[in-house]
């Protein structure tokens, strides 16, 4: 298993060196930051000034290797953009989009468990029907539409909830959550539902058809045989044995989810890192957006590296390193 | 035998499949079925078929713009879903905007296909370190959300080619990014059916009268591995379209000046809080019907083929 570990920790440096190395050669050339941060009417001098100041006339290859130095200890430059160090940005924007993803995978997860195994266990009731016919609807409506419809009918029509940012916010040292203040709360309610609403529909669907699965084996059929109770035989033993997928996938989903978050934050026009990227993007800003994709790319390799080691602790068969088991 | 007899008999033996029995008996998927063809009728005789032409600007007046649709008051039949704010009737853009939607989210998948079926019956044919590095490479792929995956492409190619064809490129640019981005699923089903099929007889029959390896793969294995392909596709098709327009949402996709179904609910999205909600909803449900439908189908299509589940 410690082989498999550090493995999988080597795969995870080259994945990270790869992914800075892109973001910094691709964003490095994309449009001209200094175009976009002075008006047309700068003359060439302060210009060439500001290329200076910025090191953008430095040689490429020395370029990068400012940038990775900076990159492990920290420091991502100071946004085109805005003016101010990107770490501070970031530090701002993360609890918004941390808060935000953690409540929607919460969210799909309490609901979309017991919506699968309810539809696993009872395929033929018409209330597993609705909700499968829910899930698709889910899975087919657009992130950003479904957050359209629901400002037009709670925020526009009815004026129940608040409709873009995250409303009051309460600092608890650099960490400032909207989750302790009602108009906070509030406004996470929609934000939340959008984004979880599609990974609650890939959990129901996910945990049904393991489910279903588990349901066809011997080893129900003979747990059923040896007279155990229902309670027993669904969740002692047929849950148990779905749980893996389940965990897979959900960790793979918490990746999906801040990637997701792009387009939520968009519509809700919440603060976090989805909407600085984008806007990022828009106006070329190079440090944001590298830095955006690199913790990106670490959120996801450590995302994978959990995920991988829960699988041991999960599923016994794979402690067992058998020559010639693999593949089973 | 004559070729319309073997038409004939191909037809024949389609209408009497399980597969054909199976479609009459779900009446959801006949209308998803129904719903996906209108679609692609609509979207293939869009000139022909929409009421104006929303990208002539020859033939847009202001005067229009904001126009309600026809039940209410001051909306016009000649309108029948109302104009958007430069006065472009609603229902032709979204004709036109499936158009887009559908040709961006097919050629996607057709490119993602062919990327992903040869490496696929590369990778279970030869095995070894081929094997191995593709895999590793759809693992990485697979790892990152494709919508993630698209906007970087979508951003490194925009960043190679010069600002002024930004529009006209925009179509390709999305097909790259999303074919590219969703290659993996076919790759990884190809090569577990090839590696089945490898040891089968057949094979090693064509390997003994001396066939060369490609051959094999594309005369001989490939034909047998396609069926799970066809459900990828179907059920890719889906995610396609809504990565494409979830791209075009952000503003990284289409053109406003050639809008796909995304970009006509951006521009929609603007007029949310001044009461034109007909700008938005209109193309966003004609996008989720759309979607809806085809995933419908490509459920369908998995459970037919799948004689576990019957």
């Amino acid at each position: 298993m410690i082989v498999m570990v550090i493995r999988r920790l080597v795969q995870s440096i080259i994945v990270m060196l790869t992914v800075g190395l892109i973001a910094f050669s691709l964003f490095r050339f994309v449009g001209d930051p200094i175009a976009q941060m002075v008006g047309q009417d700068t003359p060439i001098e302060v210009r060439e000034k500001m290329r200076e100041e910025l090191g953008l006339n430095d040689a490429v290859l020395i370029q990068f290797m400012r940038f990775a130095g900076n990159t492990v200890r920290g420091e991502f430059g100071i946004s085109f953009r805005i003016g101010r160090p990107v770490s501070e940005l970031i530090v701002e924007r993360l609890p918004a989009t941390l808060e935000l993803s953690l409540i929607a995978a919460l969210f799909a997860l309490a609901a979309g468990i017991p919506m699968g195994i309810y539809t696993g266990l009872h395929p033929g009731r018409w209330l597993s029907k609705v909700f499968l016919t829910v899930s698709l609807v889910g899975v087919s409506l657009p992130t950003f539409f479904i957050g359209i419809l629901l400002i037009l009918v709670f925020g526009v029509v009815l004026g129940w909830l608040p409709t873009f940012g995250r409303g009051d916010v309460v600092a608890l040292g650099a960490w400032s959550t909207g989750l302790l203040t009602v108009s906070g709360l509030k406004s996470i309610i929609m934000p939340a539902f959008t984004l979880g609403l599609f990974q609650l529909t890939l959990t129901m669907r996910l945990v049904r058809s393991e489910i279903l699965e588990v349901m066809r084996t011997d080893f129900i059929k003979f747990a059923r045989a040896r007279g155990l109770t229902n309670r027993a035989v669904n969740f002692g033993h047929a849950l148990k044995n779905t749980l893996v997928p389940v965990i897979t996938i959900t960790g793979l989903q918490l990746g999906g989810i801040i990637a997701f978050a792009i387009i939520t934050e968009t519509v809700f026009q919440w603060p976090g890192m989805g909407l600085l990227f984008v806007q990022a993007v828009e106006f070329a800003d190079i440090p944001v957006m590298s830095t955006y994709l690199v913790l990106i790319a670490f959120f996801f390799v450590v995302i994978n590296l959990t995920v991988d080691i829960l699988y041991f602790v999960v599923d016994p068969r794979l402690r067992v390193e058998a020559p010639g088991s693999r593949g089973h | 035998m004559k070729i319309q007899d073997r038409l004939s008999e191909t037809l024949r033996r389609f209408f009497d499949s399980d597969i054909w029995f199976s479609f009459t008996r779900s009446r959801i998927t006949v209308a998803a079925a129904s719903i996906t063809l209108a679609y692609a009728l609509g979207a293939l005789l869009a000139p022909w078929v929409s009421p104006h032409n929303p990208f002539d600007p020859g033939s847009l007046n202001l005067m229009d713009a904001f126009t309600p649709p026809f039940w209410y008051e001051d909306g016009q039949l000649n309108f029948l879903l109302g104009t958007d704010d430069q006065g472009r009737d609603i229902f032709s853009t979204i004709l036109y905007g499936s158009r887009i939607s559908l040709m961006v989210g097919l050629a996607a998948m057709v490119m993602a296909m062919v990327i992903g079926v040869t490496l696929g019956l590369l990778s279970g044919y030869v095995g070894g370190a081929v094997d191995n590095f593709i895999m590793r490479i759809a693992d990485i792929t697979l790892s990152i959300p494709a919508l993630l995956l698209a906007m970087l492409i979508n951003g490194v190619v925009r960043s190679i080619l010069p600002n002024v064809s930004h529009d006209d490129s925009a179509l390709f640019v999305l097909v790259l990014a999303i074919g590219v981005s969703s290659w993996p699923p076919f790759a990884r089903t190809v090569r577990g059916s090839t590696m089945v099929e490898r040891n089968k007889e057949y094979v090693a029959a064509a390997r003994i009268i001396g066939r060369s390896p490609w051959a094999i793969m594309l005369r001989h294995v490939l034909p047998n591995v396609m069926g799970p392909v066809l459900v990828i596709v179907t059920i890719g098709l889906a995610v396609a379209i809504l990565t494409e327009a979830s791209l075009s949402f952000l503003g990284v996709g289409m053109p406003p000046t050639t809008p796909s179904l995304g970009t006509l609910i951006r521009i929609g999205n603007d007029f949310l809080f001044s009461g034109e909600w007909w700008i938005v909803v209109f193309p966003g449900t004609a996008l989720a019907v759309l979607i809806l439908s085809v995933n419908l189908l490509g459920d369908w299509l998995r459970d037919a083929l799948n004689p576990k589940l019957r």
